[in-house]
């Protein structure tokens, strides 16, 4: 039972793991550089994953959703988008994870602004992905990234707010009532 | 250097954590080892890809490709690729800076990190199930142009 769940979630790892050794076998004087690539990253990984997900497991248990979705609602004004900013920031996992909390949100009436924000930081502004990207590219790529995503997030929400009409803004908080 | 900030942080706040409620650091714990263990086949994945495509593209064919001097052509490589492929964070900054190594450039990496952060060709269909065709498309297409200026302006502040 144990083996077969960890042969269905590791299937395509697998997969990937005997063409990869199939590589170094057929392909005898590129497998050194394959080799010290695949040494160096795994160094890197393990010096610098398990502290980001202690990170990642510590805010996910203090920041609690419902209190933070409450003050969020339309004329909440700055607050509002301050917290956008803050809830995307703190939160973890891929972009596509952040939809259902944006559904969530506009269910319970966070203004569209507020809502684009919170996915504009959640895509780039992750404080956990931040530290781990001064780690791999180094502060000054990584803060200036932040620098300039900080104002973008804020140009396409508004773009976005504005290009929509208030029908199509009505039909998505409809639609998200139905997919949350 | 990085690194020590980084244990520091996490140390202090796990220490906090713990004096306040040992329950939840401990389920804090196990969440971090959950989500840690559930991105380790993708990550696995893309080490081995990664390491593969650095063995058969030699440094001079990746400088060529997404090079310092390849540029608009690179930056745009480089975008696109990110704005298709669906990889973590935790996964594609390790590969960056293995690009990075390898003579990629610096205007073109930050092209495809935040391409790949912030247009997801790939989870469009998802996207338009929550926000519709006409915002999602129209998120992703701002995304996809801001993803180019953000990189200019990181290769520039990098380059200084």
């Amino acid at each position: 039972m144990k083996l077969n769940g960890f042969l269905k979630k590791y299937r395509a790892t697998l997969v990937v793991a005997v063409i990869f050794v199939g590589f170094l076998v057929l392909s005898p004087s590129k497998a050194a550089r394959a080799e010290k690539s695949l040494v160096d990253q795994l160094k890197t990984m393990l010096l610098v994953m398990p502290p980001i997900f202690v990170l990642l497991g510590l805010l996910d248990v203090w920041v609690p959703r419902e209190t933070l979705i409450r003050y969020m609602g339309k004329g909440s004004g700055l607050k509002g988008t301050a917290l956008g900013i803050v809830l995307g920031a703190v939160a973890a996992g891929p972009l596509y994870g952040a939809f259902p909390v944006a559904a969530v949100l506009m269910d319970k009436g966070a203004s569209f602004m507020n809502v684009l924000v919170f996915i504009g930081a959640w895509s780039t502004l992750k404080i956990p992905m931040f530290l781990f990207e001064i780690q791999s590219l180094g502060a000054r790529f990584a803060v200036a990234r932040f620098l300039i995503d900080v104002p973008g997030i804020f140009l396409i929400a508004f773009i976005l707010s504005k290009v929509l009409t208030a029908g199509d803004i009505e039909r998505i908080y409809a639609a998200s009532h139905n997919a949350k | 250097m990085e690194n020590l900030i980084l244990y520091g942080v996490v140390a202090i706040l796990l220490a906090f954590s713990t004096q306040k409620d040992k329950a939840k650091t401990r389920k804090a714990l196990m969440k971090g080892l959950k989500a840690l263990e559930g991105i380790l086949p993708e990550f696995l994945i893309v080490v081995m890809i990664v390491a593969v495509v650095l063995a058969v593209f030699d440094p001079p064919t990746i400088a060529r490709l997404i090079g310092s001097g390849s540029s608009w052509t690179g930056i745009l490589i480089a975008s696109l690729v990110g704005a298709i492929t669906l990889i973590p964070g935790f996964v594609a900054f390790p590969a960056a800076a293995e690009l990075l190594r390898n003579g990629a450039g610096v205007t073109q990496i930050a092209a495809f990190v935040s391409s790949l952060m912030m247009v997801g060709v790939v989870t469009l269909p998802l996207e338009i199930r929550y926000f519709g065709k006409k915002a999602s498309v129209g998120r992703n297409a701002l995304a996809f142009a801001f993803s180019i200026v953000a990189a200019l302006f990181v290769g520039w502040m990098v380059a200084r």
